[in-house]
């Protein structure tokens, strides 16, 4: 019997209720002081596409999938055995990954057989579902009405996984109670009709033999099941953003959604732009005009706003904070799918030089604090900032104890003496910094202007003057790098003499962690050099590390391992040995194992992983 | 808006001297923008202009507000998001037909739709001027002007006729030449509560050879009669809607100023031609959330707000 280690998932066609199950039970068993991680795959498409939500419950902290599949709950055939009847076949099905041993739930009214899936070494849980509804309504007194009812088909899945595993229901009642508002309290007495009557079918039918069992531990109530895009969210308004401009697009809709419900509480105005070069812009006017302000996209959107990117940094604005969840690209390429392809453009997002910051959380707690300080970057060097993550952050869940807002002060920077009589908005200065006044401010007055200016803002081509203002805005690149802590740029996980140097940034940091444990029991000792602050990259410090490692591994949802490149350009180091992965689809735990392990020996420079044995 | 009657002209006159061309119809408009400001009494320090790419873009140069000079085509969303920053600003975005109509034509389509509090004058030359004379999307068809190496083979805009279509609250335009009248618009359009839109007919001396001042006097016709006038004087006409709940109203009101936006030739109307108040942008934000926190004022020390309530969501 295996206890507290599961992999569970659930898939079905896009709009059939797979995310309401999967949150549930992710919930539930979060709730249940389980530990729990969850993401889900999707198509770009509204209803009809085969998605999949993975949950991961363990006894201790995780934080990114694995391959295999310890329960697996097919809601249609495709599910199962793939889009076999599709022109061009995209898929095999989920029934190859499920372990030895392992269970399959599945809807016995979708009329498949034991035989059509073919695995004498899984156990089958065929369940009725509309026969399962129809009871459990009629043991409450309550007629079956399709169109009132069947959208509880949802917690038939959650129940029949909850009776295999052994875990008591009163824990989803409970989370259905509180999370119903008054006026849907009726519902939750229906929920538990359904509930209950596909566990006792369940129990009926199978009893509890399935192999893996769930043990609630010391209450998780507190904790939190949370995603990358709530932890921007919670950032922004922790950073007193008071504007969120957004157009929609995948994977950064969510946040400017999240910001949206939240209105009426936090003193935040979203609007909702014509396009992202609109968003931009809107977002540099209220920076510029005392905001602290945001806006959030990914890959196409962050193009249109390149242009606007270079004015946000030739006037000097403090801010805006732009964050970008990088998807597949290029173009549209994979609205709905990782990667981590936008590294570079995110250097150099416009024409010409300027300076602006780039920050890569690698995880929720990093995604909350590092999106507050982007806005201390903002203002106190008067750049505009952005905080890199991508679909895989923003859409799966971690569960965490909290957020830590300890040490996360507001920096709004220097601003200027009113009582000067001389005030130049472009001043020259050792640091680069000159002191803002905001439109408003008596005696602030200034104009500036997106062509090259004076001090006082004005339009100048002057040779001396173009000299100073270059050389006075790049300095703060200098003094960002001067300044800030270690602690926001860079982090050395693990002892720092390792035989095994992974080296990598953002949202692959979660699996790197999860296998560092299985490279270590195969008896190396490895380490993990994570980066944090894009740009201005932290040579400096990070080329040490990388001089001492004995074997740099380069880990990266791209093709062209850019942060080796950028590495390679910023301290002359070359990381031969690389771990990429570009199908769409995150790292997960066993991909790492198996690819740092076969880096490690050398097995090939470049170790690409398609995951054909995820490829759903 | 803070107002004070001490306010003068000069007040907003800059050191800087313009750089547009002797006869430029732009130096028509900064003195009408200047003396408005003035007239509303206005504080510099109140005020923020704002402007795209192009002759016109420079204006802010010239008005002793805060300005800022943005990109090519951005100036309403850089002007959108400021008043949203600080509603207590007098916004005025400023630009080229070029900049407006058609590098910006997006964001002059939607900034109609939001009715922010803010007013966008367009300088309306009917050619890039700072590109050296290509056509704008205000030339009509078959016209040729002195840089260009054949008539322009692409239609008008309307920009009157979009800007109604749009949702823009307050449509007019103006005669750069005729500074008197221009700063009367401006005046209105300042104070009108929503988005105004100004068009301001604007000679360019040195690339539109067609559109002169002498052709908009009408020296070339047989009456020698103006071909501008005053919509506004013209018996029947009356741009204001009374009853904005009045639907008629306010579609006849829309149909009238549309056809006479494209009144095009021997006579060319000037003056407001579309005025209705409308909740602005801000209202539908604070009627739909009556008890939100004010977001929209700017502040020095923005205090962390506390997201521990929010928690809940997430358990």
């Amino acid at each position: 019997m295996v206890v507290n280690r599961l992999s569970w998932l659930i898939g079905g066609a896009q709009g059939s209720g797979i995310n309401v199950s999967a949150e549930v039970f992710a919930r539930a068993c979060k709730r249940a002081g389980l530990n729990v991680f969850s993401n889900i795959e999707y198509h770009s498409n509204i209803t009809g596409k085969h998605a999949y939500y993975r949950v991961r419950v363990n006894q201790k902290k995780i934080h990114s999938p694995v391959d295999r599949v310890d329960l697996l709950l097919a809601l249609d055939r495709e599910t199962l055995f793939g889009d076999v009847d599709a022109s061009h076949q995209t898929h095999r099905g989920h029934v190859r990954q499920v372990e030895p041993d392992g269970g399959i739930i599945y809807d016995a009214e979708v009329g498949v057989t034991p035989e059509e899936i073919g695995r004498d070494d899984v156990r089958l849980y065929p369940v009725p579902y509309g026969e399962v509804m129809k009871d459990g309504l009629a043991a409450g007194g309550v007629d079956y009405e399709p169109r009132r009812h069947d959208i509880m088909r949802n917690m038939i899945s959650v129940a029949a996984s909850f009776a295999l595993l052994e875990m008591d229901l009163d824990v989803i009642v409970d989370m259905l109670r509180e999370r119903l508002g008054p006026d849907r309290q009726h519902l939750v007495g229906l929920n538990e009709l359904i509930l209950n009557a596909t566990a006792e079918y369940v129990y009926r039918e199978y009893g509890t033999d399935f192999p893996v069992n769930l043990e609630g531990r010391e209450a998780g109530q507190d904790s939190l099941l949370i995603r990358g895009c709530d932890a921007a969210a919670l950032g922004k308004i922790h950073a007193g953003c008071s504007f969120q401009s957004y157009y929609p697009i995948a994977p950064a809709t969510e946040e400017s959604e999240i910001l949206s419900s939240v209105q009426s509480e936090y003193p935040i105005t979203v609007l909702q732009g014509e396009d992202e070069i609109a968003c931009m812009n809107m977002a540099t006017g209220a920076a510029h005009a005392g905001a602290r302000a945001a806006t959030a996209t990914s890959g196409p959107g962050f193009s249109l706003m390149g242009e606007g990117l270079g004015f946000a940094s030739m006037i000097e604005t403090p801010g805006p904070v732009l964050s970008v969840y990088q998807r597949g690209g290029p173009s549209t390429g994979l609205p709905t799918r990782q990667s981590q392809g936008d590294l570079r453009f995110a250097i150099q997002p416009g024409h010409s030089e300027f300076p602006h910051v780039v920050m890569a959380p690698g995880d929720v707690q990093e995604t909350f604090s590092l999106t507050f300080k982007a806005f201390n970057y903002g203002d106190r060097y008067q750049v505009p900032v952005i905080v890199l993550m991508d679909r895989f952050l923003a859409n799966s869940f971690w569960t965490m104890d909290k957020l830590d807002t300890d040490g996360l002060v507001i920096d709004r920077g220097e601003f200027f003496d009113p009582e000067d009589d001389d005030y130049r908005r472009h001043l020259v200065t050792e640091s680069g910094i000159s002191p803002r006044s905001i439109p408003g401010q008596a005696g602030g007055q200034f104009v500036t202007s997106s062509d090259e200016h004076n001090e006082y803002g004005k339009i100048s081509e002057g040779i001396l003057n173009r000299h100073d203002q270059v050389e006075k805005r790049m300095r703060k690149l200098a003094r960002i790098d001067q300044e800030s802590p270690a602690t926001d740029r860079w982090e050395l996980h693990g002892r720092e003499d390792a035989e095994l140097t992974v080296v990598a940034w953002g949202s692959t940091k979660g699996a790197i962690l999860d296998a560092i444990p299985a490279v270590k029991r195969m008896g190396m000792t490895v380490n993990f050099l994570q980066i944090k602050m894009l740009w201005p990259f932290p040579r400096e410090e990070v080329r040490p590390i990388l001089e001492r490692a004995n074997i740099l591994v380069l880990l990266e949802d791209n093709h062209d391992g850019q942060l080796g490149q950028l590495i390679a350009e910023e301290t002359g180091i070359l990381i031969d040995r690389k771990l990429l992965k570009y199908n769409g689809r995150p790292f997960s735990q066993n991909e790492v194992e198996v690819g740092l392990c076969d880096a490690a020996e050398g097995e090939a420079e470049r170790i690409v992983v398609s995951s054909e044995r995820m490829a759903v | 808006m803070t107002t004070d009657l001490e306010v003068r002209p000069s007040d907003y006159r800059t050191s800087a001297h313009p750089d547009w061309c002797p006869g430029c119809g732009d130096f028509g408009i900064l003195n009408a923008i200047r003396q408005a400001l003035a007239e509303l009494g206005l504080h510099p320090h109140n005020v923020l202009a704002v402007s795209g790419i192009g002759c016109s873009g420079k204006t802010p140069h010239y008005i002793k507000s805060y300005g800022l000079h943005t990109l090519h085509g951005r100036a309403l969303p850089v002007a959108t998001g400021a008043k949203l920053a600080n509603h207590e600003l007098t916004v005025l975005a400023m630009g080229g037909d070029g900049d407006g109509y058609g590098i910006g034509a997006g964001h002059f389509v939607n900034s109609g739709r939001r009715n922010l509090d803010l007013t966008y004058i367009v300088f309306n030359n009917g050619v890039y001027g700072l590109t050296k004379g290509q056509s704008s999307p205000t030339l009509h068809r078959g016209v040729k002007t002195r840089s260009m190496a054949e008539p322009s083979f692409q239609d008008a805009a309307n920009p009157l006729a979009v800007a109604i279509s749009s949702g823009y609250t307050f449509v007019a335009r103006g005669y750069a030449m005729d500074t008197k009248a221009m700063k009367e618009i401006l005046v209105r359009a300042i104070r009108h509560r929503g988005t105004a839109m100004v068009d301001v007919l604007q000679p360019c001396p040195v690339y539109n050879n067609v559109l002169t001042v002498s052709w908009y006097a009408g020296r070339d016709l047989a009456s020698a009669i103006p071909r501008i006038y005053n919509l506004e004087e013209e018996e029947g006409f009356d741009p204001r809607v009374a009853d904005p709940d009045d639907l008629d109203e306010v579609n006849a009101k829309k149909i009238t100023a549309i056809a006479r936006s494209f009144e095009w030739g021997d006579r060319i109307p000037t003056g407001v031609f579309y005025d209705i108040d409308l909740p602005t942008l801000e209202d539908g934000f604070r009627s739909h959330r009556p008890d939100a926190p004010d977001s929209a004022v700017y502040k020095q020390a923005v205090p962390g707000q506390d997201v521990t309530p929010l928690f809940n969501r997430f358990r």
